[in-house]
Parts: structure tokens; C-alpha cells; sequence
């Protein structure tokens, strides 16, 4: 029998990356190579950091994020389709002191809850929205989304999406930012490593603009569903970067001076 | 001495919702219940509290939902075409166990109808209203005092109950002015210890209508099915005038009823024995006091302001031994004494 040298046992204890610790421990329900499982890590990094177990509010919205709230030690609710940002705005208003986030898929923030989130982002609430973007109906079997690429196959587009039938994608970070409610909207990606750190700063700013009291954040994360994509996981990150990304492109669309000047904060 | 003061049946809604210490209230503009919705703008930050005019009324029902989650009495007032909005997020907030107050003002429908007053959305308040196994306890207020006292008793069931309580009122009586008594305001309101008010000292709280395991599903549902026996067994309400000696007994409430008082009273005054059982509480429904005096040998009036709804319900208690008549209006007419003291003549 071989026993660990005393060197051996400190490498071993010197963990270098582990789930947060707000995180819960369990298993997710998504499928192989989905991105909700990195945007789900990177809500509970910034959840750790800001030190918010005992203010944030998860709210699970409709689509792959209806159990958003079982990964996380925190209060969670569940909404119903789209309305996550109604249940985020009275939140807000009665107990200001919380921090209440939702994450929203495309068909759940776009298309079906296009109301709320263009009225709460008028109105400027003081919430944050993490809003996946996978460019289909991941749930319930990959159909048409209002995000849904031009040409692209879905399960309800069986010629691939035309705009004679089914018009155009919605770019909602742009439309949104035309508004004068909102203090941060971002658009990043998770499809590779240099990207999920800039995806990382985006949601931690998008909590840190509604600590600040700044008004609407929302981070609109682009995400991999090769399943429904029909592609294979390791290819994924590869067609977003092909496809998704020109359609979608990245970058900051709407950031109040305030929002800039908590980021400034950060450097000096 | 308790303030006496003249008052619409909205306004005393919202006056008894302020009395009850509702804390936020959500609503969208729709007619016959608009100065409901006005007064709660002026007042509800007159005392400190939240009010927020929304964009939709579905918008207004998941704020409700997100008031009663972190544990504060919420309340939307709506009237018909925005009640059946607001029913996905009603079938939510009842499968979630969450308390609340929501107020009907009904008008005439199908479809847009018109604004008249009217009772048509019966079978929609009174069978849950939404999907899937739940029932909502319906107060039925029929004169503006009782707007206000219903409206407070609905409060404190909400939270005794953990489910939303609806009060149903038809367009007429909002509008309809008289002396009310103001009571007292409620002081103390109960903790809820299952709040989401953040994860602080405890393990978090989780608010949902869904369980991951399916297993799990059944179970919850038989809850919520057992506290519907509950309210069925505990709170049935309802008022009972003339029904001892009475030949024939008219059903109705809100104006509806009001009128039927007035019919009861024509008859009485021809020696006919006519007495009233007012539903005040809709679902539960009074289904016994009406069964006990079908067994006595009565016949029935049903007075209702739609195609005849409630009628179903009267037809349950009495069952096929018994005769009843339909006296209505519908499309936003108002229900009057004639057309109600007719039906019971043809019953004589």
C-alpha cells in the first residue's frame, strides 16, 4: 500500500476551480454541449463574488430555465412564460433591499414576453435579466424562435426559415437599447473560453448596475443547443461563431455613464 | 364612532383594501372598474405604498404573484375581458400556494360585449377559471358596504387559505353610491414564513407550482384539492330572508339580489310567501341551505344578470324534483323587480 507524500497532499488540497459555493450540488437537466450549464456557473460566480446568498431572488422563466432557480442556494420562483420580468419588477418595488434576476430563454423573452421585457425595460426597472439566446425553442423540440436564423432548420421551419412565412429575427439588445430606461445592455457568447470571461464581466456588471440602483441590465448571452442546432457538442461553438455571431454581433449596446464609471472603478 | 361617509362601490373596494393593509396593488385600465384603479394611484402611495399602473393585465397578475412571494398582501382589480388575461396567472398563483386579492368588476361579454354591468363570467370565477385543479373562494358582494368588508375578509382568507380570493362584483354595483361605515384598519399582519425575502439565516424558500420529480406532482395537487374540501366545509356565506314559511324561493346575488329583495317585497305584499337565499360566497357555494328547503317542497327563482349560470348551481343543490325559473338579463342590462316578480307569479 503506497501512501501520499506530504507535497502530493497539498497539491491535491490546492483546488483551482470548483462550483461556486452559492451553487447547489446536483446534476442539471440540460443536454450534452448546451450552454445553460456555463451561464448558469457564470450567474453563480457573480452571485459568489457580489456576496448576494442572502438578497438575490432567481426567477426561472419558461423554456430551459424553468428549474433556473433549483442550481442556486438562493430564494427562487418560478414564473410563468415571459412574465419573469412582471415578477421581477414587483419584487423590485416591494422589497428593493432584494436583488431579484431572471433568466429567459429566446422564445420566453422575445417572443411570447415581448411585452414585459420592453415595458420593464421602459420603465427602467431596477432588475437584471440574463437572457439566453439559443436561436430555437430548446425545450419543446427545437421549433421556429423569434431568434431563429435566417434559412435555419427548425422542427416547425421544415424548409428552413423564410421571411415570406416567418419574417426576420429580432436582435432585442439593439431594439432595447433604443429605449431610455435601461443603464446596461450587453450582448456576448459562451463559445469559447475568451469569450465566457467577457461573457463573466457582462453578468457581474449587469448585478453591479442594479446593486448601484442604476436601472434595467440585461446580458443577452448567446448559447449553444447543438441538439436542436443538429450539430455535434464539440462542433457548436464553431457554427455559433459561423453563424449565430454574424446576425447577433457582440458588444455593448446601451451603458449609462454610471454603469461605466462602476466599471472604471474596477480598474483603478 | 366609527367615520360614516357616502361612497362608490369601487372606491370602498379599494378604501377596504387600503383598510386591510394591502401593500401593493397592480392594475390596467379597464372599464367599469377605472376609479378603482384611479383611487389606488392617489392612495396607495398616500401610504407609503406600492402602486404601479401596468401594461397589460397579464403583467398586472404576475406582479401580484411577485408581491405575494416576498409575503405582501397584493391586489389587482379588473373587470371581464382582463379577467380571462389574467387566468394563466391565477392557475400559477394558486398551484404556488400564493395569497392574493383580485377583484372582478364584471361587464357584459362574450368578446369585447360592452360595459354594462352584468354576471355572465359565473362559471369562470366560481370553476377555478384556469387550468388545471384549483378553485379560488369567490366573496359576492351586493351593496357598497359589503365591497369593503368582503374585500377585507378576502385578505385575511388569502392568507388563512394560502390561495387567491376573488370578490365579484357586475359593473352596476361599482358605480353604485351610498353610506358606507369605515372600519378599522388591520394592524398586525401575519408573517409568512415561507416568503422569498432572501436566503438569510435559513435555507432558501422556493416558490413554484412544479415539482422536478413527477412523482412528486400528485401529491402536491392532493393538497391543494384537501384545502378546497376545507373551504368548502368552513366557508360557505350566505343570507337566508323570509325562507321559513316561503312557497317559493328566489337565488341571486349582487344587484341582481337587490332587486329580488325588491320582487320578494311586491310579493309579500300580495300575501305570497316568497323568501331569498343571497349566495355571498360563491364558491363555496350554499348548496345545503338550498337542498334543505328544496326537501320542504320549494319551487325556485334563479335571478341572474346572464344567459343562466348560476342556474347550474341551483339545479345541483335542488336537483330535478323541484321546479325553477330563470328571470335574467343579459348584454348589460340591468336586472329589475318586474321581470323577477313575473317568474314567480307564473310559479303560483
Amino acid at each position: 500500500m503506497t501512501s501520499m507524500s506530504k507535497a502530493e497532499m497539498d497539491d491535491y488540497d490546492n483546488v483551482i476551480f470548483a462550483r461556486p459555493d452559492i451553487m447547489v450540488d446536483r446534476p442539471t437537466h440540460f443536454c450534452p454541449g448546451c450552454g445553460h450549464g456555463i451561464i448558469q456557473r457564470l450567474v453563480g460566480e457573480a452571485l459568489q463574488e457580489l456576496d448576494l446568498l442572502e438578497r438575490a431572488i432567481c426567477i426561472g422563466s419558461i423554456g430551459c430555465t424553468v428549474t433556473a432557480y433549483e442550481y442556486f442556494k438562493v430564494d427562487g420562483m418560478e414564473a410563468p412564460h415571459g412574465r419573469a420580468p412582471a415578477v421581477a419588477t414587483a419584487i423590485k418595488r416591494c422589497r428593493p433591499d432584494l436583488v431579484p434576476f431572471a433568466i429567459q430563454g429566446d422564445g420566453d423573452l422575445a417572443s411570447i414576453g415581448a411585452a414585459e421585457i420592453v415595458h420593464a425595460a421602459a420603465r427602467g426597472e431596477k432588475i437584471t435579466i440574463i437572457f439566453a439566446n439559443n436561436a430555437t425553442y430548446g425545450m419543446t423540440g427545437g421549433q421556429l424562435a423569434p431568434t431563429t436564423l435566417m434559412n435555419m432548420y427548425t422542427a416547425s421551419t421544415p424548409g428552413g426559415r423564410n421571411a415570406e412565412q416567418s419574417g426576420y429575427p429580432i436582435r432585442m439588445s439593439e431594439m432595447l437599447a433604443t429605449l431610455d430606461g435601461p443603464a446596461y445592455i450587453a450582448r456576448v457568447a459562451v463559445n469559447n473560453p475568451a469569450n465566457v470571461r467577457k461573457a463573466k464581466k457582462a453578468v457581474e456588471l449587469a448585478f453591479r448596475t442594479q446593486l448601484a440602483g442604476l436601472g434595467f441590465a440585461m446580458v443577452e448571452i448567446l448559447s449553444m443547443c447543438p441538439i436542436n442546432w443538429r450539430v455535434e457538442p464539440e462542433q457548436a461553438p464553431q457554427w455559433m461563431t459561423d453563424n449565430m455571431i454574424p446576425q447577433f454581433p457582440l458588444g455593448e449596446f446601451k451603458v449609462l455613464p454610471g454603469v461605466a464609471a462602476l466599471r472604471r472603478g474596477d480598474r483603478s | 364612532m366609527p367615520e360614516r361617509t357616502l361612497m362608490g362601490g369601487n372606491i370602498a373596494i379599494s378604501e377596504g383594501a387600503i383598510l386591510a393593509g394591502c401593500q401593493a396593488y397592480f392594475g390596467y385600465p379597464i372599464t367599469p372598474q377605472n376609479d378603482l384603479l384611479e383611487n389606488m394611484a392617489r392612495r396607495m402611495p398616500e401610504e407609503g405604498r406600492v402602486f404601479l399602473q401596468t401594461e397589460s393585465e397579464l403583467a398586472a397578475i404576475n406582479m401580484v404573484y411577485g408581491a405575494a412571494a416576498v409575503g405582501f398582501r397584493a391586489m389587482t382589480s379588473t373587470s371581464s375581458p382582463g379577467f380571462s388575461l389574467q387566468q394563466e396567472g391565477i392557475s400559477y398563483m394558486s398551484g404556488a400556494e400564493m395569497p392574493a386579492v383580485i377583484v372582478n368588476i364584471m361587464r357584459a361579454g362574450p368578446g369585447l360585449g360592452n360595459i354594462g354591468g352584468a354576471q355572465g363570467d359565473y362559471m369562470q370565477c366560481t370553476r377555478g377559471g384556469g387550468h388545471g385543479d384549483y378553485y379560488l373562494i369567490n366573496l359576492a358582494p351586493s351593496s357598497v358596504q359589503e365591497m369593503m368588508d368582503l374585500t377585507m375578509l378576502a385578505f385575511e382568507l388569502a392568507d388563512k387559505y394560502r390561495n387567491p380570493v376573488l370578490v365579484v362584483a357586475d359593473g352596476f354595483l361599482g358605480q353604485v353610491v351610498e353610506p358606507v361605515t369605515i372600519r378599522e384598519r388591520v394592524k398586525k399582519l401575519p408573517e409568512k414564513k415561507w416568503a422569498i425575502t432572501g436566503a438569510r439565516g435559513r435555507p432558501k424558500n422556493r416558490i413554484n407550482s412544479f415539482e422536478m420529480n413527477p412523482i412528486d406532482h400528485p401529491r402536491r395537487i392532493k393538497l391543494l384539492l384537501d384545502k378546497f374540501e376545507r373551504m368548502r366545509i368552513n366557508e360557505v356565506r350566505y343570507e337566508a330572508l323570509n325562507t321559513e314559511d316561503a312557497d317559493i324561493i328566489l337565488v341571486a346575488y349582487g344587484s341582481a339580489a337587490r332587486s329580488s329583495i325588491s320582487a320578494m317585497k311586491m310579493a309579500r305584499s300580495k300575501k305570497l310567501r316568497v323568501g331569498l337565499i343571497r349566495p355571498i360566497t360563491l364558491f363555496p357555494f350554499p348548496y345545503q341551505p338550498l337542498a334543505d328547503l328544496a326537501e320542504k317542497g320549494c319551487k325556485f327563482v334563479v335571478a341572474e344578470m346572464s344567459g343562466g349560470q348560476m342556474l347550474e348551481d341551483v339545479r345541483i343543490a335542488v336537483g330535478n324534483q323541484n321546479e325553477i325559473k330563470l328571470a335574467n338579463t343579459y348584454g348589460g342590462v340591468p336586472l329589475e323587480a318586474d321581470p323577477i316578480f313575473e317568474a314567480i307569479d307564473l310559479l303560483m
